[in-house]
């Protein structure tokens, strides 16, 4: 294996995406679903796109990088930009490896949103993947639009008061071929979506929700459970979008109470003991989706789910 | 070699999607289009272009336009746009990126005035915005130097000498929607003169690098001295593009700037673009009058040819620069660049007129009241406002 930027055309090809030695933090999201991309892309590396985040952190500083894939940092808005760019002359070129965005809720619900909505809306050939730690990490822990209602970053510091955007329905407004949610705990589940949308044309978005033990001040040995009750809780639902149309749950909630959740994220601390608000938003969001599901259920022709 | 009246964005766009078809053999062209007053006419011209290969994707912003063509030439290819006023404002952030990541994307400039207020006229307070961006600068005084710049900017940009990108700047509607008799090179010239683009640094699968990521303060040095000495080496890239121009097209173009009768000056009057046109007639009927006075056209504004520029002032006593933009609290932006490098000139008499900002028709008559304003000068004062909106 090689670990520098400079690559080598021998190892080129045997080298992982995501480089040991890389920076990430314990516990981080980022470092098992960027080695089961690679693991569902089955050896073929893609071109990676990744904004300001922690993302192109984890490469580590010039000359070495973490990623064995060709990568171009983007500034911070511009992501699907570049990688119309990209995939536009790949395209042209009759070169097949797929470009793959990779950001933070930041560069995907906020600052990069029109850029986003744009290349959705000319279904550019790209999978979008947004590893969602629900806050600004890199910068320390300040609110996103991302950050769920209650939890308290260095911008709310009594808890934020509003609801995490709907990215999902936002993405779904744009008819893209391909929408689905991914989670660090269902590895089998991940690994389908991810050879789903390699094997599905045009724009295709992908929302993993992604630990943080710094800024969601838990341990690193939870995260993988944590996102496992957050699905069993409903709070992160599983599912997927055909042509932002056709609907389909891929795990219901098996009961688990929130506060277990929260109970083990000091980011909770000002909800701890009243979680009615986030019980409410689960109970509003499965109102939602199961609404969707049944008047518009995916179909057959949508494939193993 | 079609002789055809065309319009400055015209010429412009078709000259754009000839260089980005004469790409067609290696790795093909892209643009990102975004429309503003007064440039849009030349993104609707290049998405009615049928390029062989190539693409001009239609995107949602100036900012992502930009994003566009560095993903392109991040690529290996050809890569340009045309912006305007806000739409540079907008797209600034991605316009430094495209010089640090040492991408030869060509970007015209309709200079438009900054708003608010809105105004559509001609300023180049919007190229000049991002002077300290790693990007040539050169300023167009008609179609035909337009169009000849265009295909200078493409070879001396994907020079392996220089990898950097570079702004062609035209007048807002006195050049660009205006018509002149032009040469419009036929497609064969083109692809002579234009070596295929090479981006040596691309993202590549055989060889995977991570561009634009994390340096520490000793790369990040090297990187800079490394665009400075691309910076320097311009003016002889430059000199062989307009070499190997001269051969293929029959022409010769206006290189770094072009002084017209300073050997004799006593006084010397600099301005760019249609100023510079207006100032020559001034000059020549002034010349009939056996006054000692000459002029420079300042073409090329990054890298800034100090040297070049003071030897073509020569012995004058007096130079006045003319300023189509304003840095507020500072003055006109090209007598910066020029009282920095006459400091080694402590003779001369330098004085700055801000004129035609707004774009107020700048005519012989206010032209020929500046220089009457320069010869009674015994010394300089602060940049002078010319208000001439009536």
């Amino acid at each position: 294996m090689t670990t520098t930027a400079q690559g080598n055309q021998e190892t080129a090809y045997c080298d992982y995406l995501l480089r040991p030695g890389n920076t990430n933090c314990a516990g981080c999201g980022m470092s098992i679903a960027l080695q089961w991309v690679d693991q569902a892309l089955e050896g073929e590396k893609p071109t990676l796109v990744i904004p300001a985040c922690c993302g192109i952190v984890t490469a580590g500083a010039f000359p070495t990088s973490a990623y064995g894939a060709p990568t171009a940092a983007a500034t911070f808005a511009s992501s699907p930009a570049l990688a119309t760019g990209i995939s536009t002359i790949a395209a042209l070129n009759e070169e097949t490896q797929p470009v793959i965005c990779w950001a933070g809720d930041g560069g995907t619900y906020d600052i990069g949103l029109a850029t986003i909505s744009a290349a959705a809306e000319r279904n550019e050939n790209m999978i979008y993947i947004c590893y969602d730690n629900e806050i600004y990490g890199n910068t320390g822990g300040q609110r996103s639009s991302a950050t769920p209602a209650g939890v308290v970053t260095s911008t709310t510091t009594s808890g934020k008061g509003e609801r995490k955007k709907d990215i999902m329905a936002i993405m779904a407004g744009h008819h893209i071929p391909y929408a689905a949610t991914l989670s660090v705990a269902h590895r089998d589940d991940f690994i389908r979506k991810i050879k789903r949308a390699r094997a599905t044309k045009g724009f295709r978005f992908l929302l993993i929700l992604s630990p943080c033990p710094t800024g969601w001040k838990s341990e690193p040995e939870d995260s993988t459970e944590l996102i496992s009750m957050a699905v069993r809780s409903g709070l992160f639902p599983l599912y997927e979008i055909f042509d932002g149309v056709r609907y389909c749950i891929n795990k219901r909630p098996d009961g688990l109470a929130i506060d277990e959740y929260i109970n083990r994220q000091r980011r909770y601390r000002a909800v701890a003991g009243d979680p009615t608000s986030l019980q409410a938003f689960i109970k509003d969001q499965w109102h939602h989706l199961e609404g969707m599901v049944k008047a518009f259920p995916a179909t057959d022709e949508d494939g193993d789910r | 070699m079609a002789r055809e009246l065309v319009t400055g964005n015209h010429a412009a766009g078709h000259t754009l999607a000839l260089a980005g078809e004469a790409n067609s053999a290696a790795r093909g062209c892209c643009a990102g289009a975004y429309p503003i007053t007064p440039q849009t006419e030349i993104i609707e011209y290049l998405r009615r272009f049928d390029f062989t290969k190539g693409r001009v994707v239609p995107v949602e912003s100036e900012h992502s336009a930009m994003g566009v063509c560095i993903g392109a030439s991040l690529a290996g290819a050809r890569s340009f746009t045309a912006s305007s006023s806000n739409g540079i404002a907008y797209m600034v952030e991605n316009i430094f990126a495209a010089g640090f990541y040492r991408l030869p994307i060509v970007m015209i400039a309709v200079n438009r005035t900054l708003g608010p207020p809105w105004n559509i006229w001609v300023d180049q307070g919007d190229s000049l915005m991002v002077r300290d961006a790693p990007w040539l600068q050169f300023y167009c005084d008609s179609h035909q130097d337009l169009v000849d710049t265009i295909l200078l900017s493409f070879r001396v940009a994907e020079d392996s000498r220089i990898m950097l990108p570079t702004i062609v700047a035209m007048d807002g509607f006195v050049t660009s929607h205006t018509q002149m008799v032009v040469d419009l090179p036929e497609q064969e010239q083109v692809s002579a003169f234009l070596p295929v683009c090479n981006v040596g640094h691309r993202l590549q699968h055989e060889r995977p690098t991570t561009i634009g990521g994390l340096t520490w303060p000793r790369e990040t040095e090297h990187h800079r001295i490394e665009i400075q000495k691309s910076m320097e080496r311009v003016p002889e890239v430059l000199t062989e593009a307009i070499d190997t121009f001269e051969k293929i097209f029959g022409r010769r173009p206006a290189g770094v700037l072009a002084a017209t009768q300073t050997e004799d000056a006593d006084t010397v009057i600099i301005a760019c673009n249609t100023i510079a046109r207006t100032l020559g007639n001034v000059v020549k009927a002034r010349r009939k009058n056996n006054e000692r006075i000459g002029m420079v056209r300042a073409k090329m504004f990054r890298p800034f040819p100090r040297a070049e520029l003071i030897s073509a002032i020569g012995s004058a006593k007096r130079v006045g620069v003319l300023d189509r933009n304003h840095s507020p609290g500072s003055g006109g932006i090209f007598w910066q660049e020029i009282a920095a490098t006459l400091r080694q000139c402590p003779d001369v008499l330098l004085q700055n007129y801000l004129v035609g900002l707004g774009g107020g028709d700048v005519t012989p008559e206010i032209i020929d009241s500046i220089i009457d304003d320069l010869n009674g000068r015994t010394e300089s004062v602060e940049p002078i406002w010319k208000e001439i909106a009536a």
